[in-house]
């Protein structure tokens, strides 16, 4: 699939059920990253991303199926695995009490540095992470931004030929989230290998250059983020009217605008348009024209939950 | 061998650095476990009579062993939830430094306390009267309580989800301390609270310290000492393998 480059990240038939649950936390999960490329894991919330990153960073045995990382195999060759990942977890995980630049020298320490190495690299990686400034701050007074970024700092310690990043910008504000984005992105420069997780198309979008949806446990649907942005669609534009009657009336008035079905409920009219502002004003221009006046006109992106059953309704419909 | 050896102290100075930053949360920790003896020995000191310090500070002393169950549950447990007992298991570093790093840090904040205990004990009227030899025993006898403990703290607070847990087994605590030989002679107790307290691992090594330490309500024999080894043994083969077996299945 990848022709001659070497696969960094490679997971077969994977699956997963945590002790007592009823479903499959991953489910025949397939996946192959190339070295030296950035994949986005994309899916909404329960999807299993926090799973995969686990089990392919040997925190979690599987129940079935093989992963190897860096070309080891995860269940068998836990500790050469280790030696060339890092892991930035779902929650910054960095000891609070100390300051940016102890955590960063404990954490070099631990992964074999002399203390003097360790310092260094610490604030080599402070300078890098624009911490400099705060590296002597005890970490619970960083703010989530800067916690994220000590976080990334930490699993870069030894350059890890393989990185995985969970959901690094969940929570954070559209400030501290350009931050990181900014962080993630200077390391991609550098050659590492990311597998990062998201449950924004955008994000992914921004950062990766193969991007797979995950969605119970699986991957549903592979491509780059064009690909995937057409499978997407466009956006939507909701009518909503006084009375079911009026909607009714509506409906043949702004089918032909429509890019593909349009999903009708009492009283309200969904409908997927290609080009936002040109179609806004066409509906609008379709209606005046019938002398139907809707109570409200509203724009919006599809959820991603909207995406993942449209993807796999046309999956349910292929097989 | 080198590797594990730094990772244990690198874990270890990790509370020594906690402690330098939040000062306050040391000498409040260990002042506790004094103000406790203070308080006992002047309720009961009254009731029960002249010396009682010197009866009571062999218990306090096992108790504020027992206490550390907590310290090290509540570290445990914080680690474990805010993700950096995770980030420990990703490093290509041993299982082992993590665990052996907790115990050096615990033990060291034990010593301490103990020093610390020992040292108000004197000014209260406590001391040892059989020579510094059979005193230093005794130490060690508190020390190999708190290193069974350690294993029982290192169980609960892989255990344990969230901080409600971590407040039950803080307050369970309590009831096991009173419902042991620290305060009060189990003879004095009702009959079936007696046996319990008897048979409560705490009244077993403040039993062996008294003795060790000739403090009176000292049970002169062999029994107490030897239940005082055994006790922390039996705790530590059931809750080391347990809590090995927990940090390798962490998240299933
Ligand atoms: N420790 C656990 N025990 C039981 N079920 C879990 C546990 N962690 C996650 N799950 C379940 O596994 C599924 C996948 O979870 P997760 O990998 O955390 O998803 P994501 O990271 O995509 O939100 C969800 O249905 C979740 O409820
Ligand atoms: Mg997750």
């Amino acid at each position: 699939m990848y022709g001659m480059t070497r696969v960094a990240i490679s997971a077969r038939g994977v699956s997963k059920t945590y002790a007592g649950a009823e479903q499959a936390a991953l489910n025949g999960f397939d996946l192959e990253v190339p070295q030296g490329t950035v994949c986005g894991l994309l899916g909404p919330n329960g999807a299993g991303k926090t799973t995969a990153v686990r089990v392919l960073s040997t925190l979690m045995r599987l129940d079935s199926g093989t992963a190897t990382v860096a070309g080891f195999d995860v269940m068998k060759q836990g500790a050469q695995v280790r030696k060339n990942i890092g892991l930035v977890g779902q929650y910054a995980a960095v000891d609070e009490i100390l300051s940016g630049r102890q955590n960063l020298v404990m954490f070099g320490r631990l992964n074999g540095l002399r203390y003097r190495d360790a310092d260094k690299r610490a604030t080599e990686l402070l300078e890098r992470f624009s911490l400099a400034d705060t590296g002597s701050k005890p970490a619970a007074k960083y703010s989530g931004g800067m916690r994220r970024r000590l976080d990334l700092a930490a699993s870069l310690i030894i350059a890890p030929p393989v990185l995985f990043v969970d959901e690094p910008t969940t929570g954070l504000d559209v400030q501290a989230r350009q931050e990181v984005w900014l962080a993630i992105r200077e390391l991609v420069a550098g050659g590492t290998t990311v597998l990062l997780t998201t449950q924004y198309l955008e994000e992914a979008d921004q950062l990766a250059g193969h991007i797979a949806m995950l969605w119970h446990g699986r991957v549903v649907s592979e491509g780059t983020p064009e690909e995937l942005k057409q499978m997407v669609g466009g956006d939507w534009i909701d009518l909503t009217f006084a009375s079911p009657e009026l909607a009714e009336r509506a409906i043949p008035a702004v089918r032909p605008l429509a890019q593909g079905d349009l999903h009708a409920e009492p009283a309200r009219i969904s409908i997927p348009v290609a080009e936002r502002t040109k179609a806004m004003l066409a509906i609008a221009g379709a209606l005046s024209a019938e002398g139907i006046e809707p109570e409200e006109i509203s724009l919006r992106r599809p959820t991603l939950d909207e995406v993942f059953l449209e993807i796999s309704k046309k999956q349910e419909v292929a097989a | 061998m080198t590797a594990v050896l730094r990772d244990t102290w690198v874990i270890a100075r990790r509370d020594l650095t906690h402690w330098r930053q939040q000062p306050w949360g040391v000498v409040i920790n260990t002042l506790f476990p004094v103000m406790i003896a203070l308080m006992f020995g002047g309720l009961f000191g009254g009731a029960i009579g002249e010396g009682y310090f010197d009866y009571l500070m062999p218990g306090m002393f096992a108790l504020t062993m027992f206490f550390g169950v907590e310290a090290t549950m509540t570290a445990v447990s914080s680690d474990a939830q805010k993700g950096v007992t995770d980030r420990f298991r990703s490093l290509p570093m041993s299982s082992g430094g993590v665990v052996a790093g907790r115990c050096l840090a615990d033990m060291m904040g034990s010593v301490l306390g103990l020093v610390v205990m020992a040292i108000a004990g004197m000014l209260l009227g406590w001391g040892w009267h059989n020579g510094m030899l059979q005193a230093l025993a005794a130490f060690a006898l508190l020390l190999w309580l708190r290193f069974a403990l350690l294993w029982v703290g290192i169980f609960l607070g892989l255990t344990v989800k969230g901080p409600e847990s971590v407040s039950m087994v803080q307050i369970l605590v309590w009831p096991i301390g009173f419902l042991s030989g620290i305060f009060v002679d189990p003879a004095t107790m009702p009959s079936w609270l007696g046996v319990i307290a008897q048979w409560n691992p705490l009244s077993a090594t403040a039993a062996a310290a008294r003795d060790l330490f000739g403090n009176p309500g000292a049970i002169t024999g062999s029994r107490e000492i030897i239940l005082a080894i055994a006790w922390p043994l039996l705790l530590t083969a059931v809750f080391l393998p347990l809590s090995v077996r927990k940090y390798r299945s962490l998240g299933g």
